[in-house]
């Protein structure tokens, strides 16, 4: 498979990685709301399963998976980084 | 409308239809397990479901011991039952219940006979119960007449990218067949109620769902806690889910599309109108998937990421995943592998008709992988601690 990672919807700020993805590395990533594709360089390794970031997120900001809020970031997040729990928190338990 | 589906099945006297056919020997209480594990022992082709509980409950949490007790002997998958409690009064209460469905049950009590010579009474009521069970033939009947389950565990983001949505597509062709689907987790759902609420059938239902839903909020609230340790679980972090919005956003793609026709209470059984259905449950597997076999449920659907191993003693729990690492390094949990959809070599439709194909072979007589491994998790909820 050419992918290294799936986004449900377009306006997602996260995709789901489908392989272990190593930092350095190139990855094309597919939406499978439209079968489009993005090309993203990664900054950090991100485990099969993990997400990782579609863009530069500020602290603070809504992070949007499933087109839905997942949680709040917690700190400065990079196009490419892997976003988990040391940088993302519930906003309904916080 | 698709052509209708069937598999092969037991239709009992009262009209209900059975994925299996056992022979259960129920202990009212704590007390009575080793007399029901005494008979089970004699008595080839009988399942004892010992549990920890049945002694000074009350209230609601007495009312939902004897609800799910009497479903657990009740569930079409249970040809026959013997019932034995420590006393006579309880045990007459779970095998009336029992009898309503005019299947064959019998209750007895230990007091003023002692294990052994109830053991001794048991055993042979059960090996006529067995002999009898044994001469049910299987017959082609519609998937529409069944009722099924659902469940996500262990989850990850491949739960939600993957397993989940596939599900979703074979419970909405289930509804469209006409069966009766449930599902639940309260806790897990939060993040996520407002798309839950929006699909339920009319005002009233989301009405009684969001009450559910808030009414568990308060519990949490109430306790001076968050579930911030325990949702998401350890496992549910491992495999990248990050918050309980994610995980419930995930969770909530194996429902499908269609409304929800019902909000059911733990252990209840659904109306006559078939469909979809909410429970409120724990999100913990084996006490959930217990619920709903008390509540009627003879087929339980299973998707999960990291590997969740729950298996149930009277209903089949077919486990799907699309981990490509838990497929690989526990394939002999899994029985439908959806790793295809994460490489995008198999679709959502086909992955749904995978799902349902298995579904129809395990419904008629394949044995699940958590049935040939022994997992047999009877898990009694319990609202509050005894008198």
């Amino acid at each position: 498979m050419a992918h290294g990672f799936l986004i449900h919807f377009q306006p997602d700020d996260v995709g789901v990685a489908v392989r272990d993805l190593s930092k350095g590395e190139q990855v094309e990533g597919v939406y499978m709301d439209n079968d489009s594709s993005i090309t993203i360089t990664l900054v950090s390794d991100v485990p099969l399963g993990h997400k990782v970031a579609l863009r530069d997120m500020p602290e603070g900001h809504m992070c949007v998976e499933y087109g839905e809020i997942i949680g709040r970031i917690t700190q400065p997040v990079k196009q490419g980084e892997h976003v988990h729990t040391h940088n993302i928190k519930s906003a309904r338990w916080a | 409308m698709a052509e209708t589906a069937t598999f092969l099945g037991y239709r009992r006297k009262n009209g209900s239809v059975a994925t299996r056919n056992y022979v259960a020997i129920i202990p009212v209480d704590d007390l009575s397990n080793t007399a029901v594990e005494g008979v089970a022992k004699l008595i080839q082709g009988t399942i004892a479901l010992p549990h920890p509980y049945g002694r000074l409950q009350f209230g609601d949490d007495l009312d939902l011991h004897f609800r799910t007790m009497i479903g657990t002997g009740a569930n079409p998958n249970v040809a026959a039952a013997v019932v034995i409690g420590i006393e006579p009064n309880w045990t007459k209460i779970i095998t009336d219940g029992i009898a309503k469905t005019g299947k064959p049950v019998v209750g007895l009590s230990i007091e003023r006979y002692g294990d052994i010579e109830t053991i001794a009474r048991a055993a042979k009521i059960a090996k006529e119960f067995v002999q009898e069970a044994s001469e049910a033939q299987r017959e082609v009947i519609p998937v529409r007449d069944a009722v099924f389950s659902m469940k996500c565990g262990e989850s990850d983001t491949t739960s939600g990218l993957a397993s989940n949505p596939a599900l979703g597509v074979a419970v909405d062709w289930l509804i469209e067949q006409g069966a009766t689907v449930m599902f639940g987790e309260t806790s897990e759902i939060t993040g996520a109620e407002h798309i839950i609420a929006r699909r339920m059938a009319t005002p009233e239902l989301r009405e009684k769902y969001m009450r559910v839903h808030n009414a568990y909020q308060q519990f949490i609230k109430d306790t001076g806690f968050d579930l911030l340790g325990s949702q998401p679980t350890q496992g549910n972090i491992r495999g990248g889910l990050s918050t309980i919005e994610e995980k419930a956003l995930g969770n909530i793609q194996k429902t499908g599309t269609k409304p929800v026709i019902g909000v059911l209470e733990p252990a209840e059984a659904p109306g006559d109108e078939h469909g979809l259905y909410f429970m409120d449950t724990s999100s913990a597997a084996a006490e959930a998937v217990t619920l709903w076999a008390a509540a009627g449920s003879v087929f339980h659907f299973f998707t999960t990421g990291q590997g969740n191993i729950v298996g149930n003693p009277i209903i089949p729990v077919m486990k799907i995943s699309a981990n490509p690492l838990t497929v690989r390094t526990m394939s002999e949990h899994i029985d439908v592998d959806l790793t295809g959809l994460l490489t995008r070599e198999l679709t959502l439709p086909q992955a749904g008709e995978k799902i349902n194909a298995m579904m129809l072979r395990i419904a008629s007589g394949r044995r699940a992988a958590a049935e040939v491994l022994g997992h047999r998790e009877f898990v009694l909820t319990k609202l509050y601690r005894s008198a």
